[in-house]
């Protein structure tokens, strides 16, 4: 099992500051609280995206940032999968391009699924000569979903997955990311304020207020999960 | 004495020929420098940013004489650059073909930038973040992401600069001259302009329409390449 610690802190010129630190062992933490609590920084920050003033993240024996050292190891280096929530598909890329951009870019020591797994499990064959603009928010985020799978990622950061996605299919696009989450066993931190989701599938949660971690529970019924 | 074609003169000819071929030199040498700086100034902020700007526009609200003009004090065989470039390497850059796209390329390159920076700016950067969480350098991203995005209003760039160098007359006509055989569209015009005579007055009518039919299509190119790139990449 991956061991993340997050220990960062970042001040927004609107006056807002995340000061969070978390340590996760677990295969899905929920990371939960009001918008505007900070959440996507935190996803942002583990990306490499976006950058803390200060602090330290370590997954298992990688440093990914450590103010102290002056080291802030690069997005495309940290081989995090982060699945937005807003999918950000490439408008001029068909689905089949949009899948394997990150597979293609895989470091040497990744061992990714194999396209056709990835294409087989989240029913996507019919899609595969389509272009984003023309999918429904359940397939795009199966495409966002399997984009990030064939990079080979240590750690999964699902923002809001179910948030762009129709009442009648969230039941549907959940039992996706179940099944990829039970199949590929990735590390995942999956954020949202739907209290039903998170009782669903989290082994650990987070919750955050105002840019702190006002808890980390681990769930109850653990045995019952993923 | 003329070989008549579409009612156009061969010197006619020759010199939309002459235009089309710098307004396509200057427009291909300036490119990359426009994509980086359309780039720049849409993405980064920095010390200075605002007299970049004020520099790079400065062609758009110059007398076009006076850019012509500037050209000569520096590229000049007694310029400021082209003295040494004359002394050390007999290079001279002024009243040739290379000043011609020269002056068409500086007065378009403002155009070229401007509608660079606006596609640039209408590309949500987080494409090129999520291409980076995937595994892309900085560069890679930028060329498989970030510029195939930009790349209707890019065109559209490239359009608008060749259709205004192919049109530049007064830059032109200070720093390359009006030889035959390398003068431009505009400089011909001009030169028809002074001659008495129904027939130059028939050929300079003729050369108009050409004029107006080449600068009509190519903003009808434009306007539609950044019309085409908003509806697909925003659907």
């Amino acid at each position: 099992m991956i061991r993340l610690e997050f220990a960062c802190s970042l001040r927004y010129p609107s006056g807002f500051t995340l000061d969070a630190a978390f340590t996760l062992q677990t295969s899905i933490t929920v990371l939960s609280g009001r918008s505007g609590s900070g959440k996507t920084t935190i996803l942002s920050i583990l990306a490499g995206l976006r950058r803390p003033d200060r602090g330290r993240i370590r997954l298992d024996s990688t440093v990914l940032f450590d103010s102290d050292a002056r080291m802030d190891l690069p997005p495309e280096a940290r081989r995090i999968g982060y699945v937005f929530q807003d999918y950000l598909l490439f408008p001029h890329l068909s689905v089949r391009r949009n899948l394997l951009y990150g597979w293609r870019r895989r470091p040497a020591d990744a061992q990714p699924p194999s396209l056709e797994r990835v294409v087989e499990v989240l029913e996507l064959g019919e899609l595969l000569d389509r272009l984003p603009h023309t999918l429904s928010g359940g397939q795009r985020q199966r495409v966002a979903l399997g984009r990030v799978l064939l990079c080979g990622p240590r750690l999964l950061l699902l923002d809001e997955p179910l948030a762009s996605v129709d009442e009648a299919l969230r039941e549907r696009v959940l039992g996706y990311i179940e099944q990829v989450l039970h199949e590929w066993d990735i590390p995942t931190l999956y954020v949202t304020h739907n209290a039903a989701e998170a009782e669903r599938l989290a082994r650990q949660r987070v919750c955050l207020e105002a840019g702190r971690v006002t808890s980390i529970e681990a769930a109850n019924d653990v045995g019952d999960k993923a | 004495m003329d070989t008549r074609f579409l009612g156009l003169a061969a010197e006619d000819w020759q010199a939309i020929a002459f235009s089309a071929g710098v307004s396509a030199a200057a427009v291909t040498v300036s490119l990359p420098f426009g994509v980086v700086l359309g780039w720049l100034l849409a993405r980064r902020d920095f010390v200075g940013k605002a007299l970049l700007e004020t520099l790079l526009n400065l062609p758009l609200v110059l007398p076009p004489v006076v850019m012509g003009y500037l050209l000569l004090v520096l590229l000049g065989r007694r310029g400021l650059l082209g003295g040494p470039l004359h002394d050390a390497f007999e290079i001279d850059i002024a009243f040739t073909w290379a000043a011609a796209a020269l002056a068409g390329g500086v007065m378009g390159f403002p155009l070229l930038v401007r509608a660079v920076r606006v596609a640039f700016q209408g590309v949500d950067p987080r494409f090129a973040q999520a291409a980076r969480s995937l595994g892309a350098g900085p560069l890679d991203a930028f060329l498989t992401v970030s510029l195939p995005l930009a790349r209707h209003g890019v065109i559209a760039g490239v359009v608008l600069a060749f259709a205004r160098g192919l049109g530049e007359f007064g830059a032109t006509l200070l720093f390359a001259g009006s030889r035959p055989g390398r003068r431009t569209l505009a400089v011909q015009l001009y030169l028809l302009h002074e001659q008495p005579g129904a027939e130059s007055e028939q050929r300079l009518w003729r050369l108009v329409t050409a004029a107006v039919v080449l600068s009509c299509a190519a903003l009808a190119a434009s306007e539609y390449l950044e019309r085409r790139g908003a509806r697909r990449d925003t659907a």
